[in-house]
């Protein structure tokens, strides 16, 4: 077991002997290594000013994704990469061509918004070469900015990929002896603390169970898109908390003849090209997960385990019929993924388990939809959410799961909705009498999100919409035609 | 004699923002980055958890005796006044006494080792409390007779019986949403004792002298003590004109009572909770108009929520009847201001100030008639423009009138009518075919008045030293918040002194180069900064060409300062020049002033000429909305927008794109949401939504009117830009009502509220849907 937190800032090679559960990375740049180019803006992941890189090793290779600071345990930070915009550079000691391009352009005017826009821009500018205006608003999704009005932010995004460069940017460049530096970190199982404050990261999945049984009142940390809050707002103690995030053998996706499954800690990133290949109607819906750094670093195990109504997994994954894999020390289970959500804030995960995986049915001809609503279209949190799963003759429903977020204190099928379709004739009358029918299954709340009465329109409405679409008419607001 | 040669970065040119490149580096320094004197210690506040109570004990050993503690204030500690209204109604107490007035009002103070440690200490904190009655909004405060915080404003002119005779006549209410400022980088403040009473506060605010004698008010000392420091904010908006006070005075009064620097910055949802926001209103009106859409009459009450506390709710709520009329005359008008007591946080300035607001309520007006008379808003908005020679409500006549111009030119460039036609028949294919998306377009204008309504803050100072190797130092009394100023300031030096702008470093505001400044707002800051800057350079020319006329035996005609120095047939570089001059003792550094003229204003009559010029502008927006969930998407949006004979286009231009946005985000996303207790619980970016990239127009052609000059002696005949383009974003809303009317045929105005959130585009939709 080692005792020492291992990654690189920079250029610099970091090795802590002392760190806390609840230590950031943003605390940690700013005040311990006065890198204050990263920001501050709401320590809580939904700004981005704070955004900055992560390497990391996945099946060998080195990726650069764009997280929030503000909410990345500097536990989690082990074995990695990290990048700040002080690390920025172009090939010639200048301006990097992301930064030349937000300056040409106007893009700042305040300017606290700025290094983490560039961050999230120069993420893309790796990654994606040749961006389109749908891939610019989505990699810019976790960035607020209050000055501009983000119409020259987009402008410099696309002059930064006119001007190109991939090739002789740094970290290409660097990109064999960053990899080597990190592969030389060994993956054992390591433990750091600060006084009574202690952080675990275990070696592979059957150290966590181990871990765990260990200390079955741990906190489990996964992408900290939730947990990082608990600490930045409510200023809980997680301590003992375990990390999991770099676990390769919780992030494997596995495709079988009918199903997928999913390792619990694939990021929303890292399974959005399954999506897309296996269930295409979601994509939308995936994409208003978060922003880019949510998706990241938030995962979908994560997501399930953490049990929250307004979580935007669990009716996608209830309606497409998933089953849960939890682990301990003792073997596996598997469930239903609906049976794990029992009430608000408690789920069926005994101490010592962890989510280990969530296998998913392929669709084959089943129709499926996925809808979400919230104040703002994109990094908002779920005011209400529907998933379908409807399967027909062509003329007969003959099954039907409907499941819906935000409109009970658990992610919920709406039974009585999902009767009224089955063995009915697919016609827009039995679509709408679920409409009418789903108002016997929820009993909404009022808050800051939605009122009730908006609430159970949006779940008929839902319906509707549904019919709508099956009839290959568009009817959906696009950004881009 | 003037010069022909070209001088970079002159007046009018499209220059980069001066702080760009660090922007873009993340080297430019904002307060959290400045660097720490060893021993820094870091203050939080401990908040009122009800939004109204006595507070009947307060035990604060815990916190006293959490780790890393140093010190615990309580109003007790304060040694000067406890009281930090920035109008002087002694309404404001820095920390609570006895009673607490708001759910988030600070009680207390911890200062420890780290943040984190301060912050985990305040809640420790054991606080009893004897709840008492409260009320959150406008109209519950009128019902329990809470009163108002500040004198009311009435505005009248013409015979009232008007509204009697009009052939048609209307009444109606409407709810204005509030609005977060959310700059950025969040309040913070970080104090250095000096000896004696001295003490230097650094701080994230647009009002450097107002923090100098908020921190001399509370510690009991001459302002001549303090220092107030800002090189550039993070964003501001109007919420670090007096809502910095707190942290300043808290930081200043730990730093000298521990003899330690201490800095103050709360977290972002403790920033939402103390600090004020935009007003929202609650407008009661009445309309009398005529068969062809003429407005007769138009009598209001706009009810306030303040707040607490005055704060700045007197200017405001003014303000918002000086723009209750926006573009358009009102033959007979009443219009009253209700500045509502509440027990929320004490509202203050936000971009437009008020203005937004009455301007809505314009444009609501319109819209009613509009419906009433099934005639397309346009119409009426031309029909009722001010004509030069009209007064207001205030008594002041419109001299500068361009607004049919600006129409002109954007319904030609918006191809506004043609679009509103292809929007009619969609809509009627929609309701044909079942079709869930609709679509709505508005074109609607802004003026927009310009001065501070409290004439004495229409001042302002510069100071401009050339040092003997010829480089220049610049700085006057306005704050850099991102909008530009400094660079704006600094491209008429570089102008009036002939010289490159390379030469002149722009630095920090202080309290200690120039006194008695006026808050960065109002949209003033390059007309009054940028005159009193250009009155230094004018003494500053003045004694050199003397000097060289002396020097050399030249008439002064023949004299002509810039980078090339020409005197007669001679010519030599600036800085020999200067350093000649510097050797025969010549002055070279010059105090700038300037005061705005022709204004005046009486409150008690409601008459004057509070405005040295109107700004004008307009807005075309078209929005689709989905029918089924209410969420919509602005599909393109023109602007041709007024500010005179522009400083920096580039700059100029960021203002009304960044302006549009905001704007539009007030009217649609952004929801203010109290619970039943009074608590604001939209209080961070994961509850409170501001637009994203993907929430701004599709298409977004934002255009200057390069053609218009200020006709008064503005400096370089430019106009205010930050606040007026704010109110376009008014054109989304009308356009979202639109949407909305098509399902009833548009017979009437479906009189959605802002912010029309997709909720309240939804639920009124189902209200008309057949």
């Amino acid at each position: 077991m080692g005792h020492e937190l291992r990654f690189l800032l920079n250029n610099t090679e970091i090795r802590l002997t002392e760190a806390g559960s609840r230590d950031t990375l943003l605390d940690f740049l700013r005040l311990n290594r006065r890198l204050t180019g990263t920001k501050e803006g709401c320590a809580e992941g939904d700004c981005g000013a704070c955004t900055v890189l992560v390497g990391r090793l996945h099946e060998g290779r080195l990726h650069y994704e764009p997280i929030n600071a503000c909410i990345r345990f500097l536990a989690s930070c082990h074995g990695c990469h990290i990048v700040t915009v002080e690390h920025l550079r172009g090939a010639d000691g200048g301006l990097h061509p992301v930064q030349a391009a937000m300056v040409e352009h106007h893009g700042s005017q305040c300017g606290f918004c700025t290094p983490g826009f560039v961050m999230a821009l120069y993420g893309l500018w790796m990654q994606n070469p040749r961006p389109d205006m749908l891939a610019i608003e989505t990699a810019l999704q976790g960035n607020l900015c209050r000055c501009t009005g983000y119409e020259p932010i987009v402008k410099a995004a696309f002059a930064a990929s006119e001007a190109g460069g991939q090739h002789m940017d740094a970290l290409t460049v660097e990109r064999d002896r960053v990899a080597a530096a990190l592969q030389a970190i060994p993956a054992e199982r390591v433990e750091v603390s600060r006084g009574e404050d202690r952080a675990i990261l275990p070696a592979d999945a059957a150290d966590l169970a181990q871990v765990l049984a260990e200390n079955p009142k741990a906190t489990i940390v996964a992408g900290a898109t939730d947990v990082g809050l608990w600490v930045t707002k409510f200023l809980r103690d997680i301590s003992p908390a375990v990390f999991i995030g770099h676990l390769a053998d919780l992030k494997r996706i596995e495709i079988a003849e009918d199903r997928v499954t999913i390792g619990a800690g694939v990021t929303y990133t890292e399974f959005e090209p399954f999506l897309r290949q296996h269930f295409p109607e979601a994509e939308d819906y995936w994409l208003r997960i978060g922003g880019w750094q949510v998706r990241n670093a938030g995962t979908i195990g994560g997501n399930v385990a953490n049990g929250s109504p307004i979580g935007e997994t669990p009716p996608l994954l209830i309606a497409l019929g998933a089953t849960l894999r939890l682990r301990s020390a003792e073997g596996t289970r598997e469930l239903p993924i609906e049976d794990y959500f029992i009430e608000y804030g408690k789920q069926d995960r005994r101490p010592g388990e962890f989510v280990e995986a969530i296998t998913v049915p392929l669709k084959g001809e089943a129709k499926i939809a996925a809808y979400k609503v919230s104040k703002r279209h994109h990094a908002d949190i779920t005011a209400s959410a529907a998933a379908f799963r409807v399967e027909t003759d062509g003329a007969t429903i003959i099954d039907a799961r409907v499941a819906f977020g935000g409109m009970a204190a658990t992610p919920k099928r709406a039974t009585q909705a999902e009767a009224a379709l089955k063995g009915q004739p697919f016609t827009a009358e039995t679509f709408e009498a679920a409409a009418r029918a789903v108002a016997g299954d929820f009993q909404p709340l009022s808050d800051w999100r939605a009122s009730k009465e908006y609430r159970q329109q949006l779940a008929a409405n839902f319906f509707r919409r549904f019919w709508l679409e099956q009839q290959g008419a568009d009817h959906r607001l696009r950004r881009v035609e | 004699m003037k010069q022909d040669v070209f001088v970079k970065g002159a007046a009018h040119t499209p220059i980069i923002h001066d702080s760009a490149v660090k922007h873009v580096t993340g080297q430019a320094d904002y307060t959290d980055d400045l660097l720490e004197p060893v021993g820094t210690l870091h203050a939080y506040l401990g908040l009122s958890t009800v939004a109204h109570g006595r507070i009947v004990s307060m035990d604060l050993d815990a916190v006293r005796k959490a780790p890393g503690v140093h010190l615990v204030l309580t109003a007790a500690d304060i040694p000067g006044h406890n009281d930090i209204s920035p109008t002087g109604l002694h309404d404001e107490p820095l920390l609570a006494e006895d009673e607490v007035q708001f759910h988030g009002q600070p009680i207390f103070a911890v200062v420890a080792e780290t943040r984190d440690q301060a912050r985990r200490a305040c809640q420790l904190a054991r606080v009893e409390y004897e709840e008492l009655p409260f009320a959150i909004d406008a109209i519950s405060a009128r019902d329990a007779g809470l009163g108002y915080v500040t004198k009311p404003l009435k505005l009248k002119r013409g015979d009232m019986a008007e509204m009697e005779r009009a052939p048609r006549r209307m009444s109606g209410r409407l709810t204005v949403g509030g609005q977060e400022h959310f700059y950025l980088e969040s309040q913070i403040a970080f104090s250095i004792p000096g000896e004696d009473d001295e003490v230097t506060v650094n701080v994230s605010t647009q009002h450097p002298s107002e923090v100098q004698h908020m921190v001399a008010h509370v510690l009991g000392v001459p302002s001549n003590a303090v220092v107030v420091n800002v090189r550039r904010m993070g964003g501001g908006f109007g919420g670090k004109e007096s809502q910095m006070n707190p942290f300043a005075c808290i930081s200043a009064l730990a730093a000298k009572k521990l003899k330690r620097a201490v800095k103050l910055r709360p977290d972002r949802d403790d920033d939402f909770s103390i600090t004020g926001k935009r007003h929202d209103f609650v407008i009661d009106y009445e309309v009398g108009y005529d068969e062809t859409g003429k407005i007769h009459a138009v009598d209001a009450d706009f009810y306030a929520r303040c707040g607490f506390s005055s704060d700045l709710s007197g200017p405001v709520t003014d303000r918002a009847l000086f723009h209750a009329d926006n573009a358009y005359y009102y033959p007979a008008v009443e219009l009253r201001s209700h500045p509502m007591k509440t027990n929320t946080s004490s509202n203050t300035a936000f971009r437009g100030f008020g203005g937004p607001q009455g301007v809505v309520m314009a444009e609501r007006i319109v819209e009613d008639i509009a419906y009433q008379l099934g005639r397309d808003p346009l119409e009426i908005r031309k029909l009722n423009l001010y004509q030069n020679g009209q007064l207001t409500p205030y008594h002041q006549e419109v001299e500068d009138q361009i607004l049919p111009r600006i129409f002109e030119e954007l319904e030609a460039s918006s191809d506004y009518h043609a679009r509103r036609q292809a929007v009619l028949d969609f809509n009627a294919r929609a309701q044909e075919q079942g079709g869930a998306i609709r679509k709505g377009i508005a074109l609607t204008p802004v003026k927009f008045g310009i001065s501070f309504t409290a004439t004495w803050y229409n001042q302002a100072g510069a100071l401009i030293h050339i040092y003997s190797d010829g480089s220049i130092h610049l700085n006057h009394g306005g704050t850099e918040m991102g909008q530009g100023l400094n660079t704006k300031v600094a491209q008429v030096v570089a102008e009036a002194l002939g010289v490159s702008i390379d030469r002149i470093r722009i630095t920090k505001t202080t309290t200690e180069k120039v006194p008695n400044t006026s808050a960065t707002a109002a949209s003033s800051g390059s007309d009054l900064n940028g005159m009193a800057a250009l009155d230094a350079c004018r003494q500053l020319i003045e004694r050199l060409t003397a000097f060289a006329s002396e020097a050399k035996g030249v008439p002064p005609e023949l004299v002509s300062i810039g980078e090339t120095v020409q005197i007669g047939q001679e010519e030599m570089p600036f800085e020999d020049f200067i350093k000649t001059a510097y050797l025969a003792r010549i002055q070279l550094s010059a105090a700038g002033f300037y005061k705005t003229p022709k204004i005046h204003w009486n409150r008690d009559t409601g008459q004057g000429r509070p405005f040295y010029y109107f700004a004008y502008g307009a807005a075309c927006s078209e929005v689709s909305v989905d029918t089924l969930t209410g969420e919509y998407v602005i599909e393109r949006a023109d602007v041709l927008h007024d500010v005179g004979r522009s400083l920096n286009p580039a700059l100029d231009k960021g203002q009304v794109e960044g302006a549009f946005v905001q704007g539009t985000g007030w009217l649609t996303s952004e929801e203010l949401w109290w619970d039943q207790k009074g608590r604001l619980r939209t209080h961070a970016p994961s509850t409170y939504k501001i637009p994203l990239a993907s929430d701004r127009p599709k298409v977004f052609n934002v255009a200057l009117a390069d053609w218009s000059v200020n006709r008064e002696a503005t400096i370089k005949r430019s106009k205010a830009v930050g606040e007026p383009p704010f109110m376009l974003g008014i054109s989304v809303f009308q356009a979202l009502n639109m949407a909305v009317a098509s399902f009833n045929g548009y017979r009437e105005n479906p009189r959605i509220d802002a912010p029309a959130t997709p909720e309240r585009v939804l639920m009124a939709i189902e209200r008309l849907r057949p």
